[in-house]
């Protein structure tokens, strides 16, 4: 069990060290820079020659990534200049408000997913499946950034209900109670693509476990068919869903970054759109790199969390 | 089993619901006004900056020299309550205002002028390296040496004449920071700004909003607005429904499409011409656009009334040539911009040895400052050009690349690209894009490698006079050579406009895109 997952631990490394060359590539491959960015339309290229050499980057590249790694093992991801502020914290502090905006849709995405499997499973083909798949099927095909807006025109702009964006009220407000109204919809929006992946999954999952010989045996044997579906069937269906829970972590992670561009929630991806408009290359690469590091680490949550659920999986 | 899941659903839709039904949203408190920007702050120390977003607040907090009398580009009296120039146009000496204090108490005096430009400047300045770079420092590049000559008297000499000094010290490049500050924050100086302005700061927070308080002790009066707080909404449709829900109170840039939805009593909108003109930019130095009569003929192709009509709804107005409206003392209005005519296009593409046309790129833009609806126009421009026999391929680029597509000049078959600019000074456009000595290679923005000797002579004429009667009368001259010159498709000028909750008072748009709240009121 320990040596599984320190085996996995270790195969992490490699897989951040390729991810930091590959972002520190990508960032370099996309043509304009910091100076670029901060001349605006008064970049000419002896402006940019003149900003570039003030700013330290018109040192070779392998040069200037080999700083950047030195550093970052060293706890120090640089600098940002938009910012005026160390990438780490400014990094950290975002990070954990798109925590708050993820573990919400995960959990309304869990809750919703699972809930909706199951009742469309033990009610195969009725009007409640039906009604179920379609929801499901209407849920895939929206584009979530389509859908945020929509939400915002129905709730904020016409009934005024909830808040069309940001994470708290500008003016005074503050506590749980603005955070929760100011979280509902993004949180939503972001859930509801993941919701219909779960939903489908655990209705083909519970499907196949309730056709098993030892459900049948229970029901048999004159157990409740509640205690049936949950002690049994549940149990062993949810084996399936967790690791898939694990990658829509992940998915929602990444969603994040639109939903918080259209919500205007102060959280990483909306960090990052406004880094990479303003080749804050620092940022961004700061930014990239804890992003897909927690990806990694939420895909190996769910694999350890699924190894102590079912021990067949270790073989 | 049944009920034991409805039960939860149930539970869950009732906690869903409660949190719907939560108090709904009231309107921002009286005296509070809530301004929607595109972007982040970059900095609000004002010599860094190189944002029109940023401007807008850092306008509020500082004051320079000079500022632009209200609704127009001309300089007047600000923290310099007058000055005097050398009759050879060197020497500058300004009277400053007595009694002014920096927001933090630090008295406002001859030697706090000289700590500002000596930092942007001077290369050897303790706080030149550590609260740069500065972007922007050479709008003040041919300020040789800055002299204190009396706690309320200071002396600015010019390496050579330069008319726009006097402008650019309005600009924000040129707003008055404490040095106190400067020196007690050092490089985190742009977090912590202090000026002599109606607004205080009060707090930055990343990606939220920044906080300004009335000054009390403001030298021109108690602004009326308590707090004024600026929200980064980077996402337009965002923008337009936060104003729509009562979130914000001001907005600018309001898409052309989403204009008629704050046509209703609850708002007021807001036009006003800016110093902006979108053109394109045509290469003179290879193919067939070398050739007069071949530019000419763009101009007369391409609609502009049904560009500024239909793609931008009567945002902008046709451009007559490189100076902007705005700048209603050097701009000429009797000059017409090119009709529509495709007739006259094609005749004198025969003329020039093209009767059947050719074939050229076009560098357009996705989007970038001040670039309007940069595709839907170029795509409106292809179609025009393609009816007279010019077949168009359009290359699009992100704005970061297609600066650096376009500043480093056009090349082979790139006959045109788009570009817009905003400024301060009827000056800085031709000057920095249509001289010889403006050529990319010679570090200026002449991407299309225009040259005439006479634009050249009478640009520098311009630049060095002090006297403004004889300056508009060469800039008008300049105007009409380089109508009939062509080296652009002289497109549009654009009118920038700003939409308001009906309860904001006496708020006006500035010609400079600054925004200056001192005399608003918001009961």
């Amino acid at each position: 069990m320990y040596g599984y997952i320190g085996k996995r631990l270790l195969a992490v490394i490699p897989v951040l060290l390729g991810l930091s060359l590959v972002i520190f590539i990508i960032m370099h491959l996309i043509p304009g820079n910091q100076a670029t960015a901060m001349l605006g339309a008064y970049a000419t290229p002896e402006n940019v020659a003149r900003l570039n050499a003030e700013l330290g980057l018109n040192q070779p590249l392998p040069m200037q990534y080999f700083i950047w790694l030195n550093n970052i093992v060293h706890g120090n991801l640089g600098y940002s200049y938009t910012l005026n502020q160390p990438v780490l914290n400014a990094v950290m502090q975002r990070f954990g408000n798109t925590l708050i905006l993820a573990i919400a849709a995960l959990m309304l995405c869990t809750f919703w997913g699972l809930l909706a499997g199951v009742i469309s499973a033990i009610r195969q083909y009725s009007w409640t499946d039906r009604i179920v798949t379609l929801l499901i099927l209407t849920g895939i095909s929206l584009p979530s950034f389509w859908l945020g807006l929509i939400l915002i025109l129905v709730f904020a702009v016409d009934l005024h209900w909830l808040p069309t964006s940001g994470m708290y009220e500008v003016y005074g407000g503050g506590g749980l109670l603005d955070l929760l109204r100011h979280l509902l919809l993004p949180a939503f929006t972001l859930a509801v693509g993941a919701t219909t992946v779960i939903a489908r999954l655990t209705r083909s999952n519970m499907l196949e476990v309730l056709r098993q010989d030892y459900i049948r045996t229970a029901r048999a044997n004159g157990l409740s068919e509640s205690r049936v579906v949950y002690r049994h069937a549940f149990r062993a269906a949810i084996v399936n869903v967790i690791p898939v829970i694990g990658v829509q972590a992940g998915f929602v992670l990444g969603g994040a970054v639109y939903i918080e561009t259209v919500f205007q929630w102060p959280g990483i991806g909306r960090l990052l759109v406004t880094a990479i408009e303003s080749r804050d290359i620092l940022l961004v690469q700061g930014g990239v790199l804890v992003v897909a590091s927690s990806y990694v680490l939420f895909n190996l949550g769910a694999d350890i969390l699924q190894n102590i659920l079912d021990p067949r999986v270790r073989a | 089993m049944r009920h034991s899941i409805l039960r939860t659903a149930a539970a869950a839709l009732i906690i869903g619901t409660a949190c719907t039904a939560l108090p709904a949203m009231a309107g921002t408190p009286p005296g509070v006004l809530i301004v929607g920007q595109s972007a982040e702050p970059k900095s609000l120390d004002p010599a860094v900056d190189t944002a029109v977003t940023d401007f807008r607040i850092l306008t509020n907090i500082y004051n320079g020299l000079t500022h632009y009398k209200s609704g127009t580009l001309q300089p007047a009296p600000a923290l310099a309550t007058s000055w005097t120039i050398s009759k050879n146009g060197l020497v500058y000496t300004f009277d400053l205002r007595k009694g002014v204090k920096f927001q933090d108490g630090t008295p406002f005096n001859a030697e706090a002028v000289k700590f500002n430009f000596d930092r942007m400047l001077d290369k050897n300045d303790p706080y030149h390296k550590l609260t740069g770079p500065f972007p922007l420092a050479f709008f003040f590049s041919d300020v040789d040496k800055v002299t204190v000559l009396g706690p309320y008297k200071v002396q600015f000499t010019l390496k050579k004449p330069y008319a726009p000094f006097l402008s650019n010290l309005a600009y924000p490049t040129g707003l008055i920071v404490s040095p106190t500050a400067v020196k007690k924050y050092g490089k985190n100086y742009g977090s912590h700004p202090v000026g002599t302005g109606p607004f205080e700061f009060v707090e930055w927070d990343r990606n939220n909003k920044v906080v300004l308080k009335r000054n009390p002790h403001y030298w021109n009066g108690e602004p009326a607005l308590k707090t004024v707080i600026f929200r980064p909404i980077t996402d337009t449709n965002t923008r337009v429904s936060e104003l729509l829900s009562g979130g914000i109170n001001v907005m600018f840039g309001v898409p052309p499409n989403s204009l008629r939805l704050f046509q209703n009593a609850n708002f007021k909108t807001y036009q006003q011409v800016g110093p902006h003109v979108w053109f394109v930019i045509l290469n003179e130095k290879d193919g067939p656009l070398k050739s007069k009569l071949v530019r000419q003929a763009m101009n007369y192709a391409v609609n502009k009334e049904a560009i500024v009509k239909n793609v931008l709804k009567g945002t902008a107005t046709v451009a007559n040539g490189p100076i902007a409206p705005a700048f209603a003392w050097a701009y000429d209005k009797n000059l017409k911009p090119y009709p529509y005519d495709p007739a006259k296009a094609k005749k004198l593409l025969a003329e020039a040895g093209y009767p059947h046309g050719f074939s050229t790129t076009f560098y357009v833009t996705q989007g970038g400052s001040g670039m309007l609806s940069p595709v839907e126009m170029g795509t409106a421009i292809q179609a025009d050009l393609a009816k007279v026999g010019i077949k168009v391929k359009i290359e699009t680029f992100e704005w970061n690349t297609f600066l650096s597509k376009v500043n480093a000049g056009l090349k082979g078959n790139v006959g045109m690209a788009e570009m817009a600019w905003m400024t301060n000074s009827p000056d800085t456009l031709p000057f920095l894009t249509l001289r010889t000595q403006a050529w990319p290679s010679k570090g200026g923005f002449n991407s299309g490698y225009y040259s005439n000797p006479e634009v050249d002579k009478l640009l520098e004429q311009a630049r060095t006079s002090s006297n403004q009667a004889e300056r508009a009368k060469l800039y008008k001259k300049v105007q009409v050579i380089v109508h009939n010159d062509a080296p652009w498709i002289f497109v549009a000028n654009w009118k920038q406009n700003a939409v308001t909750t009906a309860n904001v008072k006496d708020f006006k748009l500035q010609p400079s895109f600054f925004l200056l709240l001192h005399d608003v009121k918001k009961p």
